[in-house]
């Protein structure tokens, strides 16, 4: 029989009011990859914190490498060998690669932190990992998934041999998660276990051994991926079937709304040239940093534009800042919510009252908060937005139910267009069919839907029309009968020669 | 048919609420309780330690304490809902304080006096906000330049001496200010209480008020949501400084001359007084009612302390002490059972 290296047995833990895990079982083997699946608040996260000492359990037993363990702290945790590689990574962007390996255990020599041979070492995991990186730059400079890779050498020079991977790629281009599951099979094979968390699916298939399943906070099933389809995988974690993943209606293309010419904002945004029509769903296709994200911010008023024009039904617009787009009808969902969508210490009802104060308010700005309760109460309700009521602060929703504030406080008011800059990425499943939906939905009311994915699968999907971008150019347009998975990424990646 | 199914559930919350639930259901209303039973112990011990804590002189008087640090905290308590720090304050209220008495010991009409000394006030608040949001230089390199060059301006305006008294054409305005009742009351505490009302109406029930928060918990999403964030920052600066300005005057008309050194540390007094009810220096977080209940507790704790005979070194050990308690017990209550409130 196999020996496990972790085993989790009947775990529970309650938090005040809720039963966040409900007697689990969870196990690992050495030189596997294990991926633990399950929706947003399914209770994978907190599972894993158990394991990794952060929250201490209420009952059950945890079993490391076949020793029975008491409660665990991070610290003992981390000398069992257990290793959280975290989503939003925990580096100090300030310091060296290999300052940040070797943070809180400094090498000394005499008294005095041993620079050198820090380097040396941390030059030895790095080499170990095939990764290709001086020890001695500033971990800041490094993209996010080079930052990523050093954060899995400093989980080895720890001598973790319990991996946990709490959605590594979602911040990563394809070509980076290529690289990084080349790591992860080198892990693998020297005998490490691996948890593996992740919403996007069709990636499993490349790494994963085994799956476990979560609902609610139940244990569902631990099978080997090979057994399993993924109609199969995706009906355990909801619960129910999901007749479609990406629900598609047919509406007539009607008139232009939206004539963007010439727009020219920075490096990431040249003569950028696209028409929006009324009853459509227009995709923006593109690897990262290909000045998506960009053209949404230059177009909603968010960063300068150097020249360009923005017709909205004939109009010409003149937007300088955010407050002119939204009050010509331009709205946007941006990509970083933590960041740019919401505030996350204010409450629902605030969040989404907030750009629509000029609707709520008096002459005299006095907030009207009967209208107000009433515009935060129906947007819950059209958006089936999950909370226990609107004045508990955003930030504790969970990932979907965030988004869905972010779109539905700018579906409080009548808007002509509305972009959405990776509306569905972090959240599940089931999530990303209702933002699909409300997508579909808008498209029906003739309102201009603008969407911005990195995500090839719903991106074909769901738009109409797909524009493809690739270093600040628009380099291809396709309808969705001609679009083709291969077609896009030719599109994606024709950069401008440099040389000549 | 929806709209009025709506309406009937949110009548039939709001009648099944009683008032205790109701109050408590406002945001930051937590650790403003947690306070308020500290505030209704300290009472209580210094009204058992000295039966004349409780006479009505002393409660007048003691009203009359709070006031301007209620004032400059209601400032500040604007400037740290930003996520932002005026450490203006305190040399504002000391320029408006020798500017004013400057004038009238010119000769200048009290009234025309408080006008002018009001306008440099809240043009320092101007210059303030665009100084922070508009140049974008941290609050507290900003606020550390006007602070200096404010106290300068107040040692500056009668050549570096304070002034003469000023005057009996000012006796008026000394009442209105400090030594006058109306209704029984103090008119320092009138004031305090008229500025907090209209202050409170406008953080807590305008646009401009949600901005505020808006901008201290992100200011990205903030903007992004079409606030705009210069502006909101200049008012909120403005807030600060005006407060500063009455409270100058109030200072003025107390010692009946202009002091260079008043107002001395009053920008972090009203740091304490917010921070003691509950605002958060980080920003987003707070209410107006916490800051009065900061400064209560300020007040009381100085009274009581003066009364018991504690010398002012002992005082400023204590009160520091109380400023750090009461923040690390909220951070305990909030951190120690921190899913509580969202069950419900």
């Amino acid at each position: 029989m196999e020996e496990y290296i972790v085993e989790l047995k009947d775990v529970t833990k309650s938090f005040p009011g809720v039963l966040a895990l409900d007697k689990v079982q969870f196990n690992l083997k050495s030189g596997e990859v294990m991926a633990l699946l399950g929706e947003n608040g399914a209770g994978k996260s907190t599972l894993m914190k158990i394991l990794s000492g952060v929250y201490t359990r209420d009952e059950g037993e945890v079993r490391i490498f076949g020793k029975s363990v008491g409660d665990l702290t991070p610290k003992t945790a981390q000398e069992l060998g257990v290793a959280i590689i975290h989503q939003e990574l925990n580096m100090c962007q300030h310091l060296t690669v290999a300052q940040n390996i070797f943070l809180g255990r400094e090498l000394v020599k005499g008294g005095q932190v041993d620079n050198r041979r820090m380097n040396r070492e941390a030059k030895k995991i790095l080499d170990d990992l095939n990764i290709d990186l001086d020890p001695d730059t500033v971990v800041g400079d490094l993209a996010v998934s080079k930052q990523q890779m050093v954060e899995i050498a400093k989980a080895l020079s720890t001598n973790a041999r319990i991996l946990i991977m709490d959605e590594p790629t979602s911040a990563l281009t394809s070509k980076e998660i290529d690289d990084l599951f080349v790591i992860i099979r080198k892990l693998r094979a020297d005998g490490k276990g691996i948890v593996y968390i992740s919403h996007r699916l069709e990636e499993l298939q490349y790494i994963v051994d085994r799956v476990t399943i979560m609902r609610d906070g139940k244990y569902i099933l631990t099978k080997n991926f090979s057994e399993m389809t993924m109609e199969e995988i995706i009906s355990n974690m909801v619960g129910r079937e999901i007749k479609e993943k990406f629900p598609r209606i047919s509406c007539e293309k009607g008139k232009k709304i939206l004539e963007v010419r010439n727009l020219n904002a920075g490096r990431m945004v040249r003569d950028i040239n696209f028409e929006l029509y009324e009853g459509e769903i227009v995709g923006f296709a593109g690897l990262m940093g290909a000045g998506r994200t960009e053209t949404t911010r230059a177009i909603f008023g968010v960063d300068p534009k150097e020249s360009g024009e923005i017709i909205l039904d004939g109009k010409t617009l003149k937007i300088n800042c955010p407050m002119d787009a939204i009050k010509a009808g331009i709205v946007l969902a941006p990509e970083d919510r933590k960041k740019d969508g919401l505030c996350t210490k204010l409450s629902i009802r605030d969040n989404i009252a907030l750009p629509n104060l000029d609707i709520l308010c008096s002459k005299l700005g006095v907030v009207n908060r009967r209208k107000e309760k009433e515009m935060s109460d129906k947007a819950v309700h059209d958006l089936m937005i999950k909370l226990p009521n609107d004045q508990v602060n955003a930030g504790s929703l969970s990932g979907g139910n965030q988004q869905k504030v972010v779109v539905g406080k700018w579906l409080a008011r009548d808007s002509r267009v509305v972009i959405f800059d990776e509306p569905t990425r972090g959240i599940d499943v089931a999530a990303k069919v209702e933002i699909y939906n409300l997508m579909n939905q808008l498209k029906a009311q003739g309102i201009g839907v603008m969407f911005v994915s990195s995500e090839m699968p719903e991106i074909m999907g769901i738009s109409d029309r797909i524009i493809v971008m690739c270093d600040g150019k628009i380099t291809g347009e396709l309808s969705r009968q001609e679009a083709t998975q291969d077609q896009i990424l030719t599109y994606a990646t024709r950069f401008e020669s440099k040389i000549g | 048919m929806r709209e009025s199914i709506n309406r009937r559930k949110y009548i039939v919350e709001k009648e099944k609420q009683n008032v205790f639930k109701r109050i408590m259901s406002i945001r930051g209303m937590g650790q403003v309780v947690t306070v308020t039973v500290g505030l209704i112990a300290l009472c209580i011990v210094f009204g058992i330690m000295n039966p004349t804590f409780f006479s009505s002189r002393n409660v007048s008087n003691l009203l009359r304490q709070i006031a301007p640090i209620l004032l400059v905290g209601i400032g500040q308590s604007y400037v740290l809902i930003t996520g932002n720090i005026d450490l203006s304050i305190g040399s504002v209220l000391g320029m408006s304080c020798m500017i004013s008495a400057t004038l009238m010991t010119k000769g200048v009409n009290p009234w025309a006096a408080v006008v002018i000394t009001m306008i440099v006030c809240v043009l320092t608040g101007v210059l303030n906000g665009l100084l922070v949001a508009q140049c974008k230089l941290p609050p507290f390199i900003a606020t550390l330049g006007t602070m200096t060059v404010a106290r300068g301006v107040a040692q500056f305006v009668n050549g570096n001496y304070n002034t003469d008294a000023i005057g009996e054409k000012a006796e008026f305005f000394r009442d209105v200010f400090y030594y006058g009742k109306t209704a029984g009351i103090y008119n320092t505490v009138w004031i305090a209480l008229i500025l907090f009302l209209l202050f409170n109406f406008l953080l807590s029930r305008t646009r401009t008020g949600r901005h505020t928060y808006a901008i201290g918990s992100n200011i990205d999403a903030a903007k992004l949501s079409g606030v705009n964030v210069v502006a909101t920052t200049v008012k909120v600066y403005v807030v600060s400084a005006f407060c500063a300005g009455v409270v100058g005057l109030i200072t003025c008309a107390t010692s009946g001359m202009g002091t260079m050194d008043a107002g001395n540390m009053y920008e972090m007094y009203a740091v304490a007084a917010s921070v003691i009810g509950g605002v958060s220096t980080l920003g987003g977080q707070g209410i107006l009612i916490g800051t009065v209940i900061g400064a209560a507790i300020w007040g009381v704790l100085q009274n009581g302390l003066q009364f018991a005979g504690a010398p002012v070194a002992i005082r400023n050990i204590v009160i520091g002490i109380i400023v750090v308690v009461s923040v690390l017990l909220d951070v305990i209550i909030r951190t120690g059972m921190p899913r509580k409130k969202k069950a419900n």
